[in-house]
């Protein structure tokens, strides 16, 4: 038999159901890898205990015939979703001591589906980065390295622990959250599956802000299947959260039909820029692209002109809704307090000395849009680039069915790699994931190559309509059937 | 405006931050330069473009009974109060 923590969620689920092994056998697995992969930092609080009495519970309910859609799968959650008794700090010494007393819908829902947590994963403070270097509890290591070098690279950001961790095998399944590439660019950076899905598809209750109009649960995997299994278990109307829509989830696996023959799938003109796309991830792009025709899709250019202008929208949006959202962090209701001679003292310094310098960064630019003077040329106007940006998609759907795009311009770099020291071009690796991010449409970053030049694995994108995740998982499975790419976890120091 | 110390220093006030003098210069640079490249966006033109606040927008805003659903668990909510007192979060004396 495969070793337990190399099997996908759904040949776990076929293999529990089978009576092959138990819950409490599939944890344990993953619980001994987790300490065999320490090094990684993917976890930042662990939960063995829990997990085993609730993989105990699982077989029990099995036993009764009363499993649920994911009974017994071992899950990794991203530290930014509140979790009941739990420690969570979206990775900030401001929230390191906090236990939430409640439990977010997104785990809540997986919770009665069944899976069983494993513990809670590393991502940049408050989601804010691309490489998952702003983390209080430090760095995520890559599980993969680059062809003939050892050195440290970094699993992409924000959600760089889920991404690790699904890579490696230190969990079946984990969730991500996406604001402006924070599933997809991890996903490609450690050759898994990452799927953000529309804007109010999944319920933003109990997930720690970072920016309310753009922030969006999603998934991490190592297959499509997984991905679609996981995230009509996570999806859902929820009235807790106003944006939440109240549409019907489908059953996402149904549309897993292997078959492309005439979808229309458009190439945006403006992802293919002279500079700063990687060559390799070019190829992979265009190698795709023909690979899909062949499977009977129809590859239409089509143009989305705004689309340099969508990180400046996305800089200015993002930190204005973190600026406001983040003010709750006064040192008085939860988390970190440094005392002070008077109250307004008291919150300067908790948040001087609780907040990382990314953070601190993206409020005072936040808080400098939203200044008067600024507010009308800088966030009103990015608010209208936005409108336009979101037009142009539309029109764009009526002639294509999902867009095909890299899901970086790279991939993963290392820990120590001189882009890492400039906030601006660290910035330029959410290129393009954002502006699906801003028109609040699914998207899926799904492993579709390798780099000839370093043999890191490539994520291409599919981006479909709101609500339509269906076609971007088909297109997605289709891809990875054809990339020949593994769906076994890359396990550090071997098997 | 242009970004200089004294309007860090503002900003940092305003976020209830405290940017040590020898980083002012830093930050005048850094948030500089983003004003600087977010510039280009007033190449777009926007006229009689609404902003978006939201993609959500068309969704009509749901009600709910109006009824009180905090889960009747204050003793857990102050358990994460660095300081409470009595049924209430303990803040620095503001009156005197």
């Amino acid at each position: 038999m495969t070793d337990l923590v190399e099997l996908t969620v759904a040949e776990a689920l076929d293999g529990l159901a089978k009576k092959e092994f138990s819950a409490v056998e599939l944890t344990e697995a993953h619980i001994k890898e987790m300490d065999r992969a320490r090094e990684l930092n993917a976890y930042v609080t662990e939960t063995p205990e829990l997990a085993l009495e609730r993989a105990k519970a699982s077989d029990e309910r099995r036993a009764k015939g009363t499993a649920g859609k994911m009974d017994g799968i071992p899950v990794g959650m991203k530290d930014l979703y509140c979790t009941k008794g739990v420690r969570t700090t979206a990775c900030s010494h401001i929230l390191d001591n906090f236990v939430p007393p409640y439990e977010s819908t997104v785990s809540q829902k997986l919770e009665d589906a069944g899976t069983v947590m494993l513990g809670k994963t590393n991502m940049d403070e408050f989601a804010m980065g691309t490489a998952n270097l702003t983390s209080y509890f430090g760095p995520v290591r890559n599980p993969y390295k680059r062809k003939g070098d050892d050195s440290f690279l970094v699993p992409g950001g924000s959600s760089g622990g889920s991404a690790a961790a699904v890579a490696s095998g230190l969990c079946m399944a984990a969730t991500g959250s996406d604001t402006g590439g924070s599933i997809r660019t991890p996903a490609s950076f450690c050759g898994i599956v990452g799927c953000k899905p529309t804007y109010g598809r999944c319920s933003r209750w109990g997930m720690i802000a970072f920016a309310s109009s753009l922030d969006q649960a999603g998934t991490m995997t190592r297959t499509v299947r997984d991905t679609a299994i996981m995230l009509e278990a996570m999806a859902g109307f929820d009235p807790k959260d106003s944006t939440c829509a109240n549409v019907p989830v489908p059953c996402y696996e149904k549309a897993l039909t292997g078959d492309v023959k005439g979808l229309r799938i458009g190439i945006p003109r403006e992802y293919n820029p002279d500079k700063g796309l990687h060559s390799d991830v070019r190829h992979v792009w265009e190698a795709t692209a023909e690979k899909l025709k062949a499977a009977g899709a129809e590859i239409v250019e089509i143009s989305l002109p705004s689309t340099m202008y969508a990180l400046p929208t996305y800089y200015l949006i993002a930190p204005a809704e973190a600026s406001s959202n983040l003010a709750r962090y006064d040192g008085v209701r939860f988390g970190l307090r440094v005392d002070g001679n008077s109250l307004d003292e008291m919150y300067v310094n908790t948040r001087t000395e609780g907040f990382g310098k990314e953070v601190k960064r993206r409020i005072m630019i936040g808080t400098c849009i939203l200044l008067e003077g600024y507010y009308e040329t800088c966030y009103l106007k990015a608010q209208k680039v936005r409108r336009l940006l979101c037009r142009e998609f539309e029109e764009a759907y009526k002639k294509v069915d999902v867009i095909l795009a890299p899901a970086a311009p790279e991939t993963a770099f290392g820990k120590d790699d001189d882009s890492t020291k400039d906030p601006l071009v660290m910035q330029l690796y959410d290129v393009f994931t954002v502006p699906s991010s801003l028109a609040g449409l699914p998207a899926v970053s799904v492993p579709a190559g390798t780099s000839d030049e370093n043999g890191l694995p490539i994520g291409l994108q599919v981006i479909g309509r709101p609500f339509d995740e269906e076609t971007i998982l088909r297109t997605a499975g289709v891809i990875e059937s054809m990339s020949g790419m593994s769906v076994r976890p890359l396990r550090v120091g071997g098997k | 405006m242009s970004i200089d110390k004294d309007a860090v220093k503002r900003l940092a006030n305003l976020s209830r931050l405290r940017i040590p003098e020898e980083n002012l210069d830093e930050m005048v640079g850094e948030i500089t330069k983003i004003i600087g490249w977010v510039e280009q966006l007033q190449d777009v033109n926007t006229d009689g473009v609404a902003p978006m606040n939201s993609v959500v927008e068309d969704m009509k805003l749901p009600e709910r009974e109006d009824v009180i659903t905090d889960g009747n668990i204050r003793d857990q909510v102050l358990a994460n109060a660095p300081e409470q007192m009595d049924g209430y979060f303990l803040v620095p004396k503001v009156v005197e």
